[in-house]
């Protein structure tokens, strides 16, 4: 009789604590009014921001049916490695189908895997996998030496306040982006290239030399730079933060 | 149950040997426990988890070399740090780690530090000396001293590095709202060198305000200043109708008249629609205003007032007034005093005036204040701490009227207040605090400002840098930034600079902004002449530019004023500017040159010396730099660019004598005769020197 009594209070004293510790959070549940059967990107995939940081733009995704077209009420949860937070981080999709996310990537430099989760009709999941990216230290500075020194003629885009020299040069430079080229180069030809100008490859003389004016480390800060945006990914560059793998 | 207990005992201590027995085992158990929990630490669990992940990597032999085990510890008696960290995180050196993701084993990316000379708890905070992860990341009852979120990591590097670092872009902006957003008005900073951060924007003084707007313009302001100017830095101190009455009855009240011209200008506005328009953008006045345009985009610089609704602001007389000589209004102002002539000053005011939003101030009616309503402003004004800012006749600036926040990094989390729902740590309190201030308490006098999400976090990431430890570190590893001087050019130049506000763009020995090319060896560099015709009419050298030299209508005496100062005081001891011939090169040289440029160096990447074949436009076009520039500082700036302008994007190719030489002589030979088609080229290529390059960082 007594030892009941004694479990059913023990029990009763983990049940208290457990709550305590979980302190309630009051998270509406938001109940989807409809539901697509499929999920795509609209915008704000493949951004960089500081470790911890938060991605410049939104991530916008849409919520579809069969025929293509946009599902307004539908739920799209989102989810990353632990680290990593989005506000919001469910909604229902608006009248064009969409669902805007401000994200905050985690701590640690890499490629963080960020998953929009929607449910069709039958209670099945569908997923859109992005990918964003959280640049160190190291790529930090070599973010801000490539919009100092390299982005006017790297970038083939402009803005309002620097125009773009790309279209201007007979030999087209290679964007920094351009993982299929820029991967099969060593990080020694980079560096030799950075250093002592495109002949030293036999590439063209537009390309000058920069080790008079860049120190070594901040060559090696701009390598570090072109790896972390390379797309595709250089597989040495750092780790993919994938939810569940860890 | 009594049975059962009493048959227990006796079975356990029923006699002297069985008593004997039980107590040693329950002896020797408790001498057990300490060795028990060594090992069953959590480090030696996490050694183990290391030495299973290398255990199959190719390099498996040289991490186990590197391997050792037990508690590790980085003491630095000079920086108080005692850090156990690498007891668990074994890996943080091992750069053949850097495709592992799984914590504790990652390792440390690549910073500009040793971690042997610094530790870990330098930047990252948390209790070094512990050796669970509950202790050492989280805070506990006895210390207070949670892990730093990565996200505000950059702090860190703020509690040595006092001056803006390239690798740290959140700390840099954070320090620079600080200053920019009137935080250091109220609040006091001051670094551990003893530096009181000063403000570096400069809201209007209000002594003499009923001269410029209207009491209605006043209260719609004090109620929402973003409704007049998006792009506002005045914050909201959400005042209720009443209060903002009562204050705009006061500071009219208070308001006295501005002696001096106040005569009005006769000439009328140009007939032509779009003189106003043409005048402003000739006036370049886009590099310091913003305007919104038609689709929405506030566009133009942020130095002045945004001038979207200027038109429902001012009054016609006092815009008349300061485009003629704004100094008269505020001696200090950044604003130049554009020597316009009447019909100048009549046109433009009437575009400016033009700019006007009718649904502003429509639904304001005030009734002529009661003596009441203008002593109750007062008592308001000082209760908000108005004079903190700006400059009120009759009111004197409070002092510390609010919190110092010199080591607020550091405030232990047992003196906060945190709202419901918070996480309980500091940078999670900073940062609500800047966003929300007053859902702390309905009290509170801090106004809501209109930051975004990065501009919170950056502001969180400075202040907390402002902490303890940047008091306690070894002042020599104290980095310190740039500082200011106090330069002030002297005499009859002097005054006529101040007058121009040259220094509100340009920058000469350490003194002034950065929007325009450092001047300090503006002497050496160019050639007398040019830099008549230069300031005569500043349009033709970089055309396409956004922000570019104004015209300012000098006199001829003027000119002639600026320029002998410049060419005799700015002169760099690195450059004889007369060691050099301007001209008079072998056409050899100049051939030998021309190679060089188009081959060996390749400067038609970025500069334009022939319009017809080149198209470079990052540096400036150099069709005519043979009369702008001296031979002797093209030599030198060919030899070592960021010798006479650090920074500057102009790469050092580490040219021989003879090549620079060689290739000076080309450049000399560009005079400019082919200037007609130079302007029509640059029309159509945006231009831009390597000196805006810069200015625009």
């Amino acid at each position: 009789m007594n030892r009941y009594s004694l479990a059913v209070m023990i029990s009763a004293a983990l049940l208290l604590a457990n709550s305590c510790l979980r302190r309630s959070e009051s998270v509406p549940v938001l109940k989807p009014t409809a539901f697509g059967t499929a999920i795509v990107e609209a915008s704000g995939g493949k951004q960089f921001a500081q470790t911890g940081g938060m991605l410049p733009q939104a991530v916008v995704v849409q919520v579809n049916d069969e025929q293509g077209t946009a599902v307004a009420g539908a739920l799209v949860e989102f989810a990353a490695v632990p680290g990593v937070s989005f506000d919001p981080a469910s909604a229902l999709s608006d009248s064009s189908g969409q669902v805007t996310t401000n994200v905050s990537l985690g701590g640690m430099a890499g490629r963080y895997q960020i998953t929009a989760t929607t449910m069709d009709k039958a209670h099945r999941r569908v997923e859109l996998e992005l990918e964003e990216i959280a640049l160190g230290y190291q790529q930090t500075l070599g973010r801000r030496l490539n919009d100092q020194y390299c982005d006017r003629c790297h970038n083939s885009e402009s803005s309002a306040e620097r125009v773009s020299n790309y279209d201007n040069l007979e030999v087209k430079p290679h964007p920094f982006s351009e993982g299929n080229t820029l991967n099969r180069i060593s990080d020694v030809d980079l560096t030799a290239i950075i250093t002592h100008g495109g002949p030293a490859l036999q590439k063209s003389a537009l390309m000058p030399a920069w080790g008079n004016t860049l120190s070594k480390s901040e060559i090696q800060a701009l390598i570090a730079y072109i790896h972390a945006v390379s797309d595709p990914p250089l597989t040495s560059s750092g780790p993919l933060y994938v939810r569940g793998r860890h | 149950m009594k049975e059962t207990l009493a048959s227990l005992w006796q079975k356990l201590f029923g006699d002297g040997v069985r008593a004997f027995g039980v107590v040693s085992l329950i002896f020797l158990a408790s001498m057990a426990i300490a060795p028990a929990k060594n090992f069953f630490s959590e480090w030696r669990h996490y050694q183990h988890g290391y030495l299973s992940l290398i255990r199959n990597r190719s390099e498996a032999n040289t991490l186990q070399r590197h391997f050792q085990g037990g508690i590790q510890q980085v003491w630095l008696p000079d920086l108080g740090v005692v850090d156990r960290c690498t007891s668990c995180h074994v890996g943080l050196k091992e750069a053949s780690l850097a495709d592992v993701s799984v914590q504790p084993y990652r390792k440390h990316p690549v910073i500009p530090h040793l971690l042997d000379q610094f530790g870990c708890t330098m930047c990252h905070r948390g209790q070094g000396a512990a050796t669970t992860v509950a202790e050492a990341h989280n805070s506990t009852l006895a210390w207070e001293q949670p892990i730093l979120p990565a996200k505000y990591i950059e702090s860190s590097c703020g509690q040595c590095h006092r001056g803006a670092l390239p690798g740290t872009p959140q700390l840099n902006l954070g320090r620079n709202l600080l200053a920019r957003q009137g935080c250091v008005h109220c609040h006091t900073v001051k670094t551990a060198d003893g530096k009181i951060m000063t403000a570096t924007d400069d809201p209007p003084s209000l002594s003499h305000i009923a001269d410029k707007t209207s009491r209605e313009w006043i209260f719609v302001w004090l109620k929402d200043p973003q409704a007049y100017a998006s792009t506002s830095t005045m914050p909201n101190f959400k005042l209720s109708y009443d209060e903002a009455r009562d204050i705009s009855a006061f500071l009219i009240a208070n308001s006295t008249p501005m002696s001096g011209d106040t005569s009005t200008v006769s000439a009328t506005a140009s007939s032509d629609p779009a003189a106003g328009a043409s005048l402003y953008g000739e006036s370049f006045c886009a590099s310091c205003h913003a305007v919104q345009n038609a689709a929405g985009n506030v566009v133009g610089g942020d130095v002045g007032p945004e001038l979207t609704r200027v038109g429902s602001k001012v009054k016609p007389e006092w815009l008349q007034a300061w485009l003629r000589n704004p100094r008269a209004y505020d001696a200090e102002t950044a604003m130049p005093h554009y020597r316009f002539n009447d019909g100048q000053v009549a046109t433009l005011a009437a575009f400016l005036e033009a700019k006007t939003d009718s649904d502003l101030l429509s639904n304001v009616h005030l009734e002529p204040p009661t003596p009441e309503q203008v002593a109750r402003g007062k008592r308001l004004v000082s209760d908000y701490g108005c004079a903190s800012c700006h400059e009120i006749a009759g009111i004197k600036k409070p002092e510390n009227f609010a919190p110092e926040l010199s080591r607020i990094g550091s405030k232990p989390v047992a003196q906060l207040i945190f709202l419901q729902g918070m996480q309980h740590t500091l940078p999670d309190y900073i940062a609500g605090k800047i966003k929300n201030p007053r859902t702390f308490s309905p009290g509170l006098k801090m106004p809501q400002y209109t930051f975004t999400s990065v501009q919170i976090n950056a502001l969180t990431t400075a202040l907390l840098s402002l902490n303890d430890r940047s008091y306690s570190l070894p002042q020599s590893l104290a980095v310190p930034g740039r500082t200011e001087s106090d330069y002030q050019p002297a005499g009859k130049a002097g005054k006529l600079m101040a007058d121009l506000a040259c220094f509100s763009c340009h920058r000469i020995n350490g003194h002034g902004g950065d929007m325009a090319p450092d001047l300090t060896w503006e002497g050496s560099s160019v050639q007398r002449d040019w830099l008549v015709q230069f300031f005569k009419n500043p349009g033709t050298l970089r055309p396409t530019l956004i922000r570019r030299m104004p015209r300012f209508n000098l006199s001829d005496s003027e000119v002639a004023e600026l320029t002998d100062y410049i060419m005799t005081v700015y002169q760099s001891p690195m450059i004889d500017r007369d060691s050099v011939p301007n001209g008079g090169n072998s056409p050899g040289q100049v051939e030998l040159g021309k190679r060089l440029f188009y081959g060996k160096y390749s400067c038609q990447g970025c500069h334009i010396v022939d319009t017809k074949t080149d198209k470079g436009y990052i540096g400036p076009t150099l069709t005519s730099v043979g009369s702008r520039l001296t031979a002797a500082w093209m030599i030198q700036w060919m030899k070592s660019p960021q010798s006479l302008r650090p920074g500057t994007v102009e790469p050092n190719r580490g040219m021989s004598d003879d090549d620079a030489k060689a290739l000076t002589a080309f450049l000399m030979s560009k005079k400019g005769g082919e200037r007609r088609t130079a302007k029509s080229a640059s029309h159509r290529v945006p231009t831009q020197g390597p000196d805006q390059e810069v200015a625009q960082k």
